[in-house]
Order: C-alpha cells, then sequence, then structure tokens
C-alpha cells in the first residue's frame, strides 16, 4: 500500500489529483466535440450545395435511412447476421488455432514439417481464396465464417505457438523434477504461462474476423451490414453506405471492447 | 597411481559397510552431449557419497559442468556412464526422494501461494489430505499461513524464496538440491534468505547438495566443499567444513576465523583468471 492511501491526502496531492481530473475532463471534451464538428459541418456543406449529397450522402440523411431500415425491421436481421458470423468467425479461429497450435508443440518433429507450409499460407492473402471458398462451400454463411476463418487461423496459430515455445525452459524443468509428463507440463505451465497470449489472439482476431466477414458479404451473401454497403454502392445509393459503415463501426468497437473486458475480468489475477 | 587405485579400493570398501549411511551415492559418472559441431564431455569419472543430513556444496569454474551433476542427479538426465544410487536404489527418471530448488523462485504467477505449494503434490498425483495438511503446517510453521491465498507478485523476494522452498518440501524428499538459489537475488537479500533456508533445512533435518560459483556461500553452508575441475569436470579437492561457533548458521560462519582460511585455499583451487 502507498503511503498517500495510508495518511491523509496532502494538500500537494489534491492540487495532483485535480490536475489529472481536469486534464481528462479536457480531452473528452476535446473528442466529443471533434465528433460533433465534423458531423455539423459534413450537414452544413451539403445543405449549402458545397458538396454534393448524393455523392457524399449527408448526416440528416443517415438519420432518415437509419429510421427507415428501424422500422422495416431489417437493422437488427442485417447487424445481427454480421455480429453472428463474425463471432463464429473469430471464436472458431481461436479454438481451432489453439488445438492446431498445441498439436504443433506436441510433435516438434510435425511443427518442423509443416513450418514452410506456415510461411506461405500466412503471406498468402486470403482475399484470394474467395472464389475457391464459394464454389466449395456455396453462397451462403457458411463461405463467409471460413474466409474469417482463413483470415485468422494461420495468425492464431504462429502467435500461440510462439507463446508457448517462448515459455521459461526452468519452469518446465521445475515440474519435470516432480515427474510431470507431458500433459502436465501442458496443463501445468505452458497454456496457463499463455492464458495472456491467448486472450490476446483473442482480440487480433476479432478485428481479422470483421474483415473476413465484411469480405465474405461483399463476395455472396444476401443479407449484412457487408451486403448493404456492396448493395448500397450498386445502386448509388450512399445514404446507405455511410449508415452502414457507422453500424459497423460501432459494431465492432463494441465487440472489441467485450474483448478487452473479459480479458480484464480473466487475467485479474495474473498480477504485473 | 597405486596410491589411488588403493584409495580407490579402500574407499569403495567403507562405502560398502557403511553402505546405508549413504544416501546418495555417485559412482564413475561421466556425461558426453552430442551435438552438430561435436563431443562435449561435460563431466568425467566423479565419485561422490552423501551422508544423510549432510550439507555438501559443490564449486568450480563456470560451465564446468555443475549443472548438469544437478539435472542427473535430479534424473532429468542420464548419465553416458556410471550410476547413481539414492537410498541404494539405482536412480530411473525424476525420484520423489530427491526435491529441486532452480536458480529463481519460479513461482507460478497464475497460482496462489498455496496453489504454487500443492503443485508437486498435484504432479505426482499424491494430493491426500494428510499431505495437504502437511504442506499447510509447512506454511504455517515458515510463517506464510496468513499469505496462503496471495498472488507471488504480492510478496517479497524472501517470502517467495520461503514459498519456493515449501513448494519443494511439501513432497517431503530427503534431499534437496539447490541448483545457484539464491543467485537472482541482491547481495543483502541473500544473505538473509541464505541464513533463513538453511535454518529451514537444518530443522526439517534434509540432506542438501548446493551448486553455486559463490565461494563464501558454499563454505558458510556447507559440511563438505566439493571443489570441480574445469571441463570435463571431476572432482579436483573435498574440503571438510569445521567451524568452532555454537549453533552455526551462515552468517555466524562469516565470522569465524576459519573462514578466511577456507576461502583462501578453495580460491587457489578454482585459479581463477581474469
Amino acid at each position: 500500500m502507498s503511503d498517500s492511501i495510508r495518511n491523509e491526502i496532502s494538500k500537494e496531492r489534491k492540487e495532483y489529483l485535480r490536475k489529472l481530473k481536469l486534464r481528462k475532463t479536457a480531452i473528452l471534451t476535446t473528442q466529443i466535440a471533434l465528433l460533433v464538428l465534423f458531423f455539423i459541418s459534413w450537414e452544413i456543406a451539403a445543405n449549402l450545395k458545397l458538396i454534393d449529397p448524393f455523392i457524399t450522402s449527408q448526416p440528416s440523411r443517415m438519420v432518415k435511412t437509419f429510421q427507415n431500415l428501424y422500422k422495416g425491421g431489417e437493422l437488427f436481421q442485417h447487424v445481427g447476421i454480421t455480429c453472428l458470423e463474425t463471432i463464429v468467425g473469430f471464436l472458431l479461429g481461436t479454438i481451432t488455432g489453439t488445438v492446431i497450435a498445441i498439436i504443433l508443440w506436441w510433435s516438434e518433429f510435425l511443427s518442423r514439417v509443416l513450418e514452410p507450409y506456415l510461411v506461405v499460407l500466412n503471406s498468402l492473402p486470403k482475399v484470394a481464396l474467395g472464389p475457391i471458398i464459394i464454389v466449395w462451400m456455396g453462397a451462403g454463411p457458411g463461405s463467409i465464417i471460413v474466409m474469417a476463418l482463413a483470415i485468422s487461423l494461420i495468425v492464431t496459430i504462429m502467435e500461440v505457438l510462439n507463446g508457448f515455445l517462448t515459455v521459461d525452459q526452468d519452469k518446465i524443468k521445475l515440474v519435470q523434477t516432480f515427474g510431470a509428463n507431458r500433459l502436465q507440463i501442458l496443463t501445468k505451465v505452458v497454456i496457463p504461462a499463455n492464458f495472456g497470449t491467448i486472450i490476446n489472439s483473442l482480440k487480433i482476431n476479432v478485428g481479422l474476423s470483421w474483415v473476413g466477414v465484411i469480405m465474405g458479404e461483399f463476395l455472396v451473401s444476401k443479407a449484412g451490414l457487408g451486403y448493404l454497403i456492396i448493395y448500397g454502392g450498386q445502386v448509388f445509393q450512399l445514404d446507405l453506405v455511410m449508415t452502414s459503415v457507422i453500424i459497423l463501426a460501432i459494431a465492432a468497437t463494441l465487440m472489441y471492447q467485450g474483448v478487452a473486458y473479459l480479458e480484464k475480468l480473466l487475467v485479474k489475477n495474473n498480477g504485473h | 597411481m597405486l596410491y589411488s587405485e588403493i584409495r580407490l579400493m579402500f574407499v569403495n570398501c567403507l562405502q560398502e559397510v557403511f553402505a546405508l549411511e549413504y544416501i546418495v551415492e555417485i559412482n564413475g559418472l561421466g556425461m558426453k552431449y552430442q551435438s552438430l559441431n561435436g563431443e562435449i564431455n561435460a563431466i568425467e569419472n566423479i565419485d561422490l557419497s552423501v551422508k544423510k543430513g549432510e550439507f555438501i556444496s559443490i564449486v568450480g569454474p563456470s560451465g564446468c559442468g555443475k549443472s548438469t551433476l544437478l539435472s542427473i542427479i535430479c534424473g532429468l538426465l542420464t548419465p553416458t556412464s556410471g550410476h547413481v544410487l539414492i537410498n541404494g536404489k539405482s536412480l530411473r527418471g525424476p525420484s520423489s526422494d530427491v526435491g529441486y530448488m532452480p536458480q529463481k523462485d519460479h513461482l507460478f504467477d497464475w497460482r496462489t501461494i498455496l496453489q504454487n505449494v500443492l503443485l508437486g503434490l498435484e504432479i505426482r498425483k499424491i494430493m491426500t489430505d494428510e499431505n495437504k495438511q502437511y504442506a499447510l503446517n509447512l506454511l504455517k510453521t515458515y510463517g506464510l499461513y496468513e499469505f496462503k491465498d496471495k498472488y507471488p507478485y504480492q510478496l517479497s523476494g524472501g517470502m517467495r524464496q520461503r514459498a519456493a522452498l515449501i513448494r519443494t518440501l511439501a513432497t517431503k524428499p530427503e534431499i534437496l538440491l539447490l541448483d545457484e538459489a539464491f543467485s537472482a537475488l541482491d547481495y543483502q537479500t541473500r544473505l538473509a534468505v541464505t541464513d533463513d533456508i538453511y535454518k529451514i533445512i537444518k530443522k526439517e533435518n534434509k540432506t542438501a547438495i548446493l551448486v553455486t560459483h559463490d565461494i563464501s556461500e558454499s563454505i558458510s553452508m556447507a559440511d563438505r566443499v566439493i571443489v570441480l575441475t574445469s571441463r570435463p569436470a571431476r572432482v579436483k579437492n573435498i574440503h571438510e567444513i569445521k567451524f568452532d561457533c555454537e549453533n552455526r548458521s551462515p552468517l555466524s560462519c562469516r565470522e569465524a576465523p576459519e573462514f578466511r582460511y577456507y576461502f583462501n585455499a578453495i580460491w587457489k583451487e578454482l585459479d581463477i583468471h581474469v
């Protein structure tokens, strides 16, 4: 416990805390002001015909589009489908990736054999696999999830395996002196020591899964935010495109924050 | 040559007569490592016997194979020649009679102190109520009971070392192997922790083998100091350490007049040049 908590708060500390709070408020206010200013100038510029709202859309039209989507009941359908695909994609990516990393950690031979293939697959832009996936999986949610998986899987394997291999050898030696077998080394040392790495890959995978899902929806879907964006573009309805992009930004941020919150809960006791 | 052969026969004879007295017997131990660049002869023909309750220090030039020797006694490495007997039984794999103390405490961040202390019982699958109670009693005796639900980062360096020792003691080993233990601590803490751990080891009446490169530390703790040669490691000399003081402890030893004598003798044998 630091002195400041035990003792009465000194005048200097009060001043310090007040300054800290003031600065925090200043940052938040500026952040909000920036956003509001951006949308207001967008709206005014569009109203004064400084920019062409047919091409750029404008906030008031976006609100209207949003209301229409909401009234038609489509809003939650589209957002729901995209979110569901993303969640399935990133859970599958993390779980499959971690399981494959465990197998590769277990067998050094296998990991040496597969190393060049992993490097090639990691370098390959996964979007190029899109047409193949569509032909194999059909034009449905299956393709979209596989797309998300393709983008996140290899990164997860490499990230998690790397974490597994950098576990302190002395910690492994310690449990070996207790007679630990390979499974015990895995469950008592390697996995718990890499809990943070796995959670971290979850965080990366959320982002990558969004990329995969939107990419997949561009290619095949009949619903979802990616579909709304590509459809809006095709029929030149920029209001729909802009609205969908903003909904997408909000949904992606919320999901990322959710995982970040989960991380905070889970690694609370890991110290440091 | 003749003399050394006779001496060996004599030693062997003595060992057979007093076989039960020795808890660790090492005979003709040799270890060669293979690597792409060639063969490394780490240990050559080491004979060593340790009595029950004895405290042995092993010193040697850095990189001489001290840690290899310890890994062999742990059962983690199989020697290329010779053998190790623990309680008269040939060693195959990690033995439950041997407890290992690594350089750092290596308490697991994700486990509470109690969970850390129970690690060995968990891995050996001997988590009985009796054994668990034994571990709890150790925590009580050595003042860590109230910290049992804390996480390692909440403890001081000295307390962490205690917890690490209790983790080793919890599986009731008869022999403790201290591998450069405490060397990760700063000097002042280290002196205090050494004293602390020494007293616990003596109180629990354990046999201990300490590997170190610190001459003072080896003298202050040990009944015998084994000096090894540089690679390949062989036994160069064995010093019986005797102090006249009562209630011997590592700190009080350092005050004794004999201390300097032992230090100089070992220092000369290690033959360290910059």
